[in-house]
């Protein structure tokens, strides 16, 4: 079994407010040296059978068209190797 | 015969109710719709009401959009079908795209609930043509995800086409209802596609229709008259 990996991320240009407030709050908690936060998703599909290219091509679709809205975000797609050791 | 207009139920619509009695005191006759059901039931218009469908999750209104009620509202509204979307309408309307740009949460990160001026910038949509181009309304605002965003491009089209139906009026006391309330850009306030045939906006006009309740006013009532005149002249 294989995890594929969305991470939803707002275009640049958009503001984030979550994120500044994130940001605010830094300096308080003694980390210094951050200039800018941004806050996103991230989604861990699980896939039964082999992640090959016509899987992941049905992933970037469901991303594209469900799990961002291209209008307002950014994704990226990535396969992640589940430890072995978990079996 | 009277015009029949849908109002679509999700779970976690709030205001379904309210937009039917509005459509009601409009006087035509309202249909509910669920969104289970991907018959429309032969209606002349259809309203997608406030709420938080879905609980908001993912994006607001990114799950009803493919409920199976939205399959014929899509292809409908693309043929000319009037659609109206009110606070997660809306939402839900541009998570259709059919209507561009996108919505986010307050830049101010908190819910937001007060009566809103705002100002009716297109008059010739098939939801405001009872009124004037220029005239300021008070109407109920009550919503999270109400910042309008888009690109640069898209914005400019907006202007340029006469798309953007209604502004907050952002000059004046934030006590008497004026402000952007949430951050959205250019103060858009609603937004209709390009034949006029869809509509959506944040503010609440189905909260607006008897002057013995809320604000005391009646000034969403020309949303569902301009509606219903329509429909009876066509």
């Amino acid at each position: 079994m294989a995890r594929v990996v969305v991470d939803v991320m707002l275009k640049p240009e958009i503001l984030d407010p979550q994120g500044q407030a994130v940001q605010r709050a830094l300096p308080r908690l003694g980390f210094e040296g951050i200039s800018d936060v941004r806050q996103g998703k991230r989604f861990e599909l699980e896939v039964d059978g082999p992640v090959d290219e016509a899987a992941l091509a049905r992933i970037h679709d469901l991303a594209e068209s469900f799990l961002a809205n291209t209008v307002i975000e950014d994704f990226i797609v990535k396969v992640e190797e589940v430890a072995e050791a978990a079996k | 015969m009277t015009a029949r207009i849908g109002v679509v139920t999700f779970p976690g619509s709030l205001d379904d109710r309210d937009t039917q009695r509005a459509i009601r005191l409009a006087g035509a006759e309202p249909v509910a719709l669920w969104h289970k059901d991907k018959n429309l039931h032969q209606v002349d218009a259809v309203v997608l009401p406030g709420g938080f469908s879905y609980g908001d999750y993912l994006r607001a209104g990114a799950i009803s959009r493919f409920s199976p009620v939205m399959e014929t509202v899509i292809e409908q509204a693309k043929a000319g079908l009037p659609v109206l979307g009110i606070c997660n309408g809306f939402q839900i309307l541009t998570e259709a795209h059919l209507l561009p740009g996108g919505m986010l949460g307050n830049d101010h990160l908190h819910f937001i609930c007060r009566d809103q001026k705002l100002r009716v910038e297109n008059a010739d949509t098939a939801w405001t043509a009872d009124y004037e181009s220029g005239q300021e309304i008070h109407i109920p605002l009550k919503n999270m995800d109400g910042r309008y965003v888009a690109d640069e491009y898209t914005l400019d089209k907006l202007e340029a086409e006469g798309r953007v139906a209604f502004r907050y009026v952002a000059r004046g006391e934030a006590a008497h209802g004026y402000g952007n309330p949430n951050g959205s850009l250019r103060d858009i306030a609603g937004i209709t596609n390009e034949a006029g045939n869809v509509v959506g906006l944040m503010p609440h006009p189905e909260h607006a229709v008897e002057p013995l309740i809320g604000s005391g006013r009646t000034d969403g009532l020309p949303f569902f008259t301009s509606i219903l005149k329509k429909l009876v002249n066509a």
